[in-house]
This record gives structure tokens, C-alpha cells and sequence, in this order.
């Protein structure tokens, strides 16, 4: 059956059945309980599961990391939220030097199992502030996990997986996919993800195409332009950020020798610095051309016309294959 | 001194009614300006979302009436009024918001992020409590630079709360900075009501750091800029920060997609009688014999001034990547 999901459904039914499931979930966030959130992703937990599971905070990133923290290493698995990805600076030290530590630290004592769903990504027109991929902030912290779906079924299926998960996750939704709807049985329709695992969503023989969340909808979308020119995509879903899962962008590279990383964030220092080298270190005979396509050095600017321009988004990437390949490929 | 542009002189006025019947059509200027973002949003000229400041026009016209050029402002992303009470160009801001290469920041800010040196605007902040801490350390400098500079940081009591809130002001009480803290009291923080995440008393809170603390009716721009003119002189004098509560309320929802259904019954339209502008109106014919007619001038006056505007920001070109030339480093002067 082809049940359509929206995204922002699924991120709300994965919490509405693992607050059912599990009584040491509780879900925080600031306009997330009586209001549902100022993204409409969690309307009527609150009502379902009662004040003491699913509650408003103040406005104190702060203070809903840290206690997050304090609280999953006294068993509870708090669930919160940092309404725009852009204000994750502020819960930086709960994350980064806190719940990520712990499990090392305390000699494997007790881990810290927080989510910490975050939307994220531009093209909004939010400007410079409500805009930005945290994903490299959070690239380089051991024992943190990053996930960022692209679909419905699997925003549900991975959430429920952080969720489950015993590890610090950052859970990014991409702004511009919430009111995304696709078959809830899409990919066969898991129940919990694994988080880690990438999927190839298109195949093809010429450039494996390797992205998270709202650019594989810029990817697939450029495939489609491309095949018409005899190019053929092969595009790869990390799903995951960290850990990243190398051999299976290893193995759509042994088949197309070419990789293109897309990254919706600045070049300098991004995650796909990161697998470039890991595929590289790996599969270096393999690859016959291997080069990343995100955005400028610069803060995501405000204006359409610059924020469109400043975007790697589906034309950026038909000119950058055709610049590339275009010769190369018959 | 008066930081916006002038008045039409309704010219049989002088002294005090004059002054009323300006700050009556700066707050008309910001409330016109707000509709005009409101309106431009409806027809996808504005982009992405916006923070009107309607209602709410008292603050930010009181105390920046007691500013002058030495002065530093600090407003947040509700920070329309907070910039046109600075003194920054109507026509520039508007063509900000609808993106253009003429806008106070060539485009490239928006709605949440409008910065304007040259008016003493040193931002808007979209993260909550960036006003502040910008605030305080715009008083470090102004103290250090010695020429009897204040700022002010604008902000909402769901601010309070925040981390910024606490450390700002202890730090700034340390260090007495000439900064005057202005908590625009509009009762909700985004959808939720201030007395479900804030415990205890707002103006509790400076106090017991030692600010000098005052609530005044934010409906009221002459009672907002009495408290604004008592503190921000204090501050001028070396008495270190100020804190100020305006009691106001925000006559539209919290940003564009926001219709506003936590509000209480009746709430509304008891803030609505009080609405500044009414007020205003109402102060100038009493207290200063300022009549209809002469009010209503200004209406026109002010009226016709938007549609020029208007006009004018959707002619203004939208800014090419390559004439904006942004540059990811400032070239070091020193
Ligand atoms: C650090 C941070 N957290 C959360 C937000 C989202 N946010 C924007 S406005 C707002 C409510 C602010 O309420 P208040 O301080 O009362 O000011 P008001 O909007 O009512 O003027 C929130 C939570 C933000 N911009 N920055």
C-alpha cells in the first residue's frame, strides 16, 4: 500500500511510538510540547503522552543540553530539541564536552544517550543566522553520532534508531523537506534503521554521486538532466554523517571510478573533505576523478538571486558533471 | 536629540506638543513600515519569515527619542522598530527586506539580521540575547572610549531566561558598563506564555544583581521615554547599568506563520485599546491640545510618504552575485 508520509509526520509518529515504548523517553524543546513546534513536527505528544514525558523549557540552550545530559546518564533517554541548527553553538558544550565524553571517561560506566533533533539547511531565505549545516561543526567529536534523513520513511525509521541508540545523536531535519510526503513503505519500509548505513537510491555506471538529506533531492534531480545527456549518476544517501559509512561509497566507486561529494555547507573544512580522504585512503586505484561541489567560503547570504547562486543545488551540479565529465564519458 | 528624519511640521506647534506629535509620527512610521513588510510578505516580496513589531512601537521610539549620535543600539530579529528608532533609512530597511542591492545590507542580511553602523545600529540579532551581550560589550568600548557613550540592548522577557541574560549582566554590573538594558515585555516568548518558563518576578532579577530597575507602561511613549531619559543619564554618569521593563504586547502573531491562537480571549482586544498609537492621540489632544486635524496630517503625510517607498523598493534592482563581490576576509587596516 502506498501510504504517503510527510516528513515532518513521520519525525512526530517515530516520537509519539517510542515515548509509547520506552518510559524513560522524554521528549524537551522550547514551543515543542503545548504549541507542537514552530515546525509543526510534534503536535499532540504532548496531549498523548502528559506533562512529565513532553514538556516546554525556557528559551536556555544551555540549560536543555546540559540537563539532557545529566539526565540520560541517570537513565533517562531525553530527546530535545534546538529549534534551528544555527542555535546549536549554544548547546555546543552539553554535546561536545559533556555527553559525548562520558561513555569514554567514566571508563564505560554509563553512556549518555541523548537525540538532539535540530533542523538545519537553507534555501528558505532565512539568512546567514537561520540557515547553516552544523554538520562540520560537529564532524571532529568522538562518540557523537550525526544523522540526516532525506525521506520520510527513513526520517521516521532513523529517528527511532537514535532514539533506541545508547550514543549522543544529532539528529538533523533539513528545513526544506518537513513538508516533504513520499510512500511511508518506502526502501521496504523498515521499522528502525541502522544508523551508519548509507543506500544507493540511483544507480549508475559513470559518477557515483555521494550526499546527505536535501541534496539527494538535488542529486537525483540532476541525474535525470544528466541521463539525457548519456551521463548516468549514481547517487548515495549517507543517511549518516558520522559514522560515515566508507565502504559502501568504496563500492559504488569500483563500479563508476568517479566520485562527487555534495555538500550544502562551506568547501573549506566540511565533511566532504573528510570523505574524499577516507575514499581516497581506500580506494585510491579506483577513482579516476574525485572532487567536492558546496558552497562558498561566506555566510549564506539573504537576497534570492545570491542565496539561489550560493546554493549547490540542481543546476550547479548538471554544469559541475558537465564541466567534469562531459568529454570524458561517450 | 530626535535620531529620525524630520518632521512635517504641523508649524503653529512648538515645545513639548511638537515633540508629542513627532514621536507620534515616528511610531507611525514604524507601524506603516510593518504593514508595508506585512503586505509585501502576502505578494512574495519579503522572504522567509519576518518579526513584526506592531503594538509594540512605543519602546523603541521612547528611548531612542534620549539617544544621540555617541549612542550605541542593539536590537534583536523583531527589529524593525529597534532600527527605524536608531534612525535607519525607511527606504534602505524596506529595500533590505524585499532583498535588494539597495537595502541597508545590499541584501545580503534580511529581516533578522539588519546591521547600520552609520545610525549606530551595531545589529540586529536573531539569536536570543545577542542584543545583549552586542550591548554590553558596545559599552565596554563607549566606557573605555570615554566620550559619555550608552548603549542599549532591546529585548523580549523570554530573554531572560537565557544564558546571555544572566552572564551579561552580572558582567556589566562588575564592570559598571553605560549600558541600558530594555526588556520589551509582550507576554510570550514565540507561542508560549512568560509565565510558564519564567519563575519568579522579571524585574527581580536585575535588582538583585543591583540595577537600578523600572517597569513603565510600554503602550505609553512619553512614560517609556521618562524611564529611558532617567536611565540612560545614570548610565551617561558613571552609575553603571540600567534595566528597564516595558510592558507591551504584540498585536500580531509571533512571526509571519504564526496565527496567534495561544492568546487568552479578550486579550487581544484589551491591549488593542491601549494601542500607542491611540494613546498618542489621545495624550496629544488632552495634554497638549494637538488636534484631530493636525494628527491627521501627519496620517497623510505618512501615508503618502509609503506609497513612495513602497514604489521606490520594488524598482530597486535585486544584487548579481558578481557586482556583490563579497569578500570572505576584511582586508587588515592596521
Ligand atoms: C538562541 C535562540 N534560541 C531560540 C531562538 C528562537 N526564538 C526566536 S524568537 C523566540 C522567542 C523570544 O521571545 P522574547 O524574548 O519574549 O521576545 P519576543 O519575540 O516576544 O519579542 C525564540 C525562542 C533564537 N532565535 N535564538
Amino acid at each position: 500500500m502506498a501510504d504517503k508520509l510527510e516528513f515532518r509526520r513521520a519525525i512526530r509518529d517515530a516520537l509519539d511510538e517510542e515515548l509509547a515504548r520506552d518510559d524513560r523517553v522524554v521528549f524537551f524543546g522550547e514551543d515543542v510540547a503545548k504549541p507542537g513546534g514552530v515546525f509543526a513536527a510534534t503536535p499532540g505528544l504532548y496531549d498523548a503522552h502528559g506533562e512529565a514525558r513532553v514538556f516546554d523549557t525556557p528559551i536556555s540552550e544551555l540549560a536543555i543540553t546540559g540537563a539532557a545530559f545529566g539526565a540520560a546518564v541517570c537513565g533517562l533517554r531525553p530527546v530535545i530539541e534546538i529549534m534551528f541548527a544555527d542555535f546549536l553553538p549554544l548547546a555546543m558544550d552539553g554535546m561536545v564536552n559533556q555527553a559525548a565524553k562520558y561513555w569514554y571517561l567514566s571508563n564505560e560506566q554509563a553512556p549518555a544517550p541523548i537525540v538532539v533533533r535540530s533542523a538545519f539547511g537553507a534555501g528558505g531565505r532565512f539568512g546567514a543566522i537561520h540557515s547553516q549545516s552544523p554538520v562540520a561543526w560537529f564532524q571532529n567529536v568522538p562518540g557523537l553520532k550525526i544523522v540526516a534523513p532525506s525521506t520520510p520513511a527513513d526520517a521516521k525509521a532513523l529517528l527511532k534508531a537514535a532514539i533506541r541508540d545508547d550514543n549522543p545523536v544529532l539528529f538533523l531535519e533539513h528545513k526544506r523537506l518537513y513538508s516533504l510526503k513520499r510512500d511511508a513503505g518506502e526502501h521496504g519500509g523498515e521499522e528502525v534503521a541502522t544508523i551508519g548505513e548509507a543506500r544507493v537510491v540511483r544507480s549508475g555506471a559513470d559518477l557515483t554521486v555521494a550526499t546527505v538529506a536535501a541534496s539527494v533531492h538535488h542529486a537525483l534531480a540532476a541525474a535525470e538532466t544528466l541521463a539525457a545527456d548519456g551521463i548516468e549518476l549514481e547517487v548515495v544517501d549517507l543517511r549518516t554523517l558520522r559514522p560515515l559509512d566508507v565502504p559502501a561509497v568504496v563500492a559504488s566507486v569500483t563500479k563508476t571510478n568517479r566520485l562527487l561529494v555534495l555538500e550544502e555547507g562551506p568547501l573549506t573544512g566540511g565533511w566532504a573533505g573528510e570523505l574524499v580522504a577516507r575514499v581516497g585512503e581506500e580506494a585510491l586505484g579506483e577513482l579516476d576523478d574525485v572532487w567536492r561541489l558546496a558552497t562558498d567560503d561566506l555566510p549564506t547570504p539573504y537576497s534570492p538571486p545570491l542565496e539561489d547562486d550560493f546554493l549547490p543545488g540542481v543546476e550547479a551540479i548538471v554544469a559541475a558533471v558537465r564541466a567534469r565529465l562531459g568529454a570524458r564519458v561517450a | 536629540m530626535a535620531r529620525a528624519s524630520e518632521a512635517p511640521a504641523a508649524s503653529e506647534l512648538s515645545g513639548p506638543a511638537q515633540h508629542g506629535l513627532e514621536l507620534y509620527r515616528r511610531m507611525l512610521v514604524v507601524r506603516r513600515f510593518e504593514e508595508a513588510v506585512q503586505a509585501l510578505f502576502q505578494r512574495g516580496e519579503v522572504h522567509g519569515t519576518t518579526h513584526l513589531y506592531i503594538g509594540e512601537e512605543a519602546g523603541a521610539i521612547g528611548v531612542c527619542d534620549v539617544l544621540d549620535e555617541r549612542d550605541k543600539v542593539a536590537g534583536t530579529y523583531r527589529g524593525h522598530g529597534h532600527s527605524l528608532g536608531a534612525g535607519v533609512d525607511p527606504q534602505a530597511l524596506l529595500d533590505e527586506m524585499l532583498g535588494r542591492e539597495t537595502g541597508v545590507c545590499g541584501g545580503r542580511a534580511g529581516s533578522m539580521n539588519v546591521i547600520d553602523q552609520a545610525h549606530g545600529l551595531i545589529g540586529s540579532f536573531g539569536i536570543i540575547g545577542g542584543s545583549i551581550s552586542a550591548a554590553t560589550g558596545a559599552a565596554l568600548a563607549l566606557q573605555r572610549q570615554g566620550r559619555g557613550g550608552v548603549a542599549v540592548a532591546f529585548f523580549g522577557e523570554g530573554t531572560t531566561n537565557h544564558g546571555y541574560f544572566h552572564e551579561c549582566l552580572n558582567f556589566a554590573a562588575v564592570l559598571r558598563l553605560p549600558v541600558v538594558f530594555v526588556c520589551e515585555n509582550n507576554r510570550y516568548g514565540e507561542f508560549t506564555p512568560f509565565e510558564d518558563v519564567t519563575a519568579g518576578d522579571i524585574a527581580a532579577r536585575p535588582q538583585a544583581l543591583g540595577l537600578p530597575t523600572e517597569t513603565v507602561d510600554g503602550m505609553d511613549v512619553w512614560a517609556v521615554r521618562e524611564a529611558a531619559a532617567a536611565a540612560v543619564a545614570r548610565a551617561r554618569d558613571g552609575e553603571g547599568p540600567q534595566f528597564i521593563q516595558s510592558m507591551t504586547y504584540r498585536f500580531v502573531g509571533h512571526s509571519r506563520s504564526d496565527p496567534a491562537k495561544y492568546r487568552k480571549p479578550g486579550e487581544l482586544e484589551e491591549w488593542k485599546a491601549r494601542d500607542p498609537l491611540k494613546v498618542a492621540r489621545e495624550r496629544l489632544a488632552e495634554a497638549f491640545g494637538v488636534s484631530g486635524d493636525v494628527v491627521d496630517g501627519v496620517d497623510a503625510a505618512v501615508a503618502e510618504q509609503f506609497e513612495r517607498i513602497v514604489a521606490q523598493s520594488l524598482a530597486a534592482p535585486y544584487p548579481t552575485p558578481e557586482r556583490d563581490g563579497a569578500r570572505e576576509f576584511a582586508p587588515s587596516t592596521s
